[in-house]
């Protein structure tokens, strides 16, 4: 029996694999001469090829950002965004045309480490080449070459999809008319750089790791990548996220936090509920996400800075930019917290360009922005219903 | 689109094309007139959650900003008009809100309630309460007004700041002028509408 889907879900979807033989040379002086990326996409194209929204992923996201995959698996958890995406939702897709991509390097999918190399038959893992920003999106202008699309109606992201977003603004600023730009920053702190290191570290000291060359012992850094998302994991709830969810049970004598078993063990054994679920996240990532991806990824943050070619002077890159920006962070964000974003904003309006910013009060910590929030999705609703009056005119909607 | 009357006068002060920062912009509706009749540059400042929104849905660009943490983030001269309505009394330093808006803008819009509109006296004087009025709603002990000020002080500023007041303008409740209020703005003006500069 299939199972029963939401009216306001895009239902079930199919990724599509499309080949790109053309060269891209890369930030590094690299060139990958042919990929593959994995696309998704939701909702029409317009006649005028006006109303389509690209959806940048974070970290650990993919293509699958709204929808179902499995006709038959009540289980299965819809996409990534799916509390924004869909029929009536904030990104409307009865009024626009969802796109959203696995990213160059990533691995669900498009081409990275985990690929086959063409040359070796075997797969890239360390000799797969740095990826920044700039080359992803890079990367992007093609699939939207590729899907006919000449101006994005938005781009949008959260976190480092949000850098993703910075980067077209400056680097195509023809080609898209709105920037939203959530939970994210102009470039990496030395603190975000550090936790990225600590990552690193775990991965590549576990002796599974094998020099990123896993694929040919057949086995993969389970315990490095597991630690690294792991600490991932703590910096993107709050203090306050966690207290919520470890902190319901509170019994006499466990100090306000969760017990496991109800009572201390005094060993080194499990004692509070949020080890356990620290330890069981980090292992279910690591069974699903490549290790050499997480380390490349980590990499790609380090490296965003749009301010580089401008000497080091952000406004003068969002100078280049020709669309209209909103900027949302969350107050209990301490990987990117609100002060990052108001760095954008200032500069943006250093530049004098037209942005609008929301700092949106949620305990959530960072991964609020992939969250059903009321007061943050009514706002993307409200911004992107004037984006479609914009493109599909007043009436909006081709439903 | 009917526009609020004291907004109708402030209208005219602003040029088409202008860069015009609105300082507790509300639901965003006057930038977004502005916008529309003029071609302006909008900005606006607020920090109501449901009128941010409402600019959201007007269009109109919305930063949530509370002006009494400061406009240091705005760069000297980068808009043509910064405007304040029915704001002034309510932050914790007038005065450095004044003087920030002069060194972003080349030219300041203020309206604010004046206090020494002679109702207002006479609630004072005569019955030894703190005033009220459709201009001033509010018990003393939950109105946001905690700088009230007249037309006097407000002149007096102006002076003592080497501000160049280029246009002022009282009127009344429904936001007209008349004879007695242009003989005797302080006594019986009851909205004061200032465009100055330095």
């Amino acid at each position: 029996m299939a199972k029963t889907i939401p009216a306001d879900s895009v239902g079930l979807v199919t990724p599509e694999l499309i080949h790109f033989d053309e060269p891209l040379a890369l930030r590094s002086g690299r060139v990958i001469d042919q990929y593959d990326l994995m696309v998704e996409t939701y909702g029409e194209l317009n006649a005028d090829r006006s109303n389509a929204v690209l959806i940048c992923h974070a970290l650990s996201g993919d293509h699958h950002a709204a929808g179902y995959h499995k006709p038959d698996d009540e289980k299965e958890k819809p996409g990534w965004w799916e509390c924004s995406i869909g029929p009536g939702k904030a990104f409307d897709t009865n009024r626009f045309f969802v796109v959203c991509l696995n990213n160059l390097g990533g691995c669900a999918g498009s081409t990275g480490p985990s690929s086959i190399n063409p040359e070796t038959g075997k797969p890239f893992g360390p000799d797969f080449p740095i990826i920044t920003v700039r080359d992803w999106v890079k990367s992007q202008a093609r699939l939207a070459d590729r899907l006919g699309i000449e101006k994005w109606a938005a781009v949008i992201g959260g976190s480092l999809g949000g850098m993703q977003v910075m980067r077209w603004a400056i680097s195509y600023p023809q080609r898209l008319r709105h920037a939203i730009v959530i939970a994210s920053a102009p470039k990496l702190s030395a603190q975000n750089i550090a936790f990225n290191e600590v990552a690193r570290q775990s991965i590549t000291s576990d002796p599974d790791f094998h020099d990123g060359r896993y694929y040919d012992f057949n086995t993969y850094p389970k315990r490095g990548l597991m630690l690294a998302r792991m600490v991932g994991h703590i910096n993107y709830l709050s203090d306050q996220a966690m207290r919520d969810k470890f902190g319901k049970d509170a019994i006499e004598g466990n100090f306000g936090r969760d017990l496991r078993t109800g009572k201390l063990n005094f060993s080194y054994e499990v004692d509070f509920q949020v080890e356990s679920y620290l330890k069981y996240k980090g292992e279910t990532f690591s069974s699903k996400f490549d290790a050499n991806t997480y380390l490349l990824i980590t990499k790609t943050l380090d490296y965003f800075d749009p301010a580089v070619d401008y000497n080091f002077d952000l406004s003068k890159a969002f100078e280049q930019s020709e669309c209209k920006f909103l900027v949302i962070s969350f107050t209990s964000d301490w990987r990117f917290p609100p002060e990052r974003s108001r760095e954008i904003v200032n500069t943006l309006l250093k530049a004098k360009k037209p942005v609008s910013y929301l700092d949106i009060r949620a305990d959530q910590g960072h991964d609020a922005f992939l969250m059903p929030i009321p007061r943050y999705i009514e706002a993307l609703k409200s911004y992107m219903g004037k984006v479609s009056e914009e493109v599909n005119g007043a009436a909006g909607g081709s439903d | 689109m009917s526009l609020r009357a004291d907004l109708e006068i402030i209208k005219q002060w602003i040029e088409p094309g202008e860069r015009v920062l609105d300082l507790g912009c509300g639901d965003g509706s006057f930038l977004a007139h502005l916008k529309e009749e003029k071609g302006i540059g909008d900005c606006g400042l607020e920090i109501n959650p449901d009128n941010i929104n409402l600019c959201l849905k007007a269009g109109v660009n919305v930063i949530e900003q509370d002006l009494n943490k400061g406009l240091t983030n705005f760069i000297s001269d980068s808009f043509d008009t910064v405007l304040l309505a029915q704001t002034l009394q309510t932050v914790e330093r007038p005065d450095i809100l004044v003087e920030e808006m002069l060194r972003i803008g080349k030219h300041c819009i203020i309206t604010f309630p004046n206090f020494a509109y002679w109702r207002h006296r006479l609630w004072l004087l005569g019955r030894g309460y703190m005033p009220q009025s459709s201009a001033l709603p509010y018990e003393w002990y939950d109105t946001p007004n905690i700088h009230h000020c007249t037309i006097r002080d407000f002149d007096t500023l102006c002076k003592k700041r080497n501000i160049r007041i280029l246009q002022r303008t009282v009127v009344d409740f429904n936001n007209r002028s008349s004879f007695l209020m242009n003989l005797h703005p302080n006594l019986f003006g009851i909205n004061a509408i200032y465009h100055f500069t330095r």
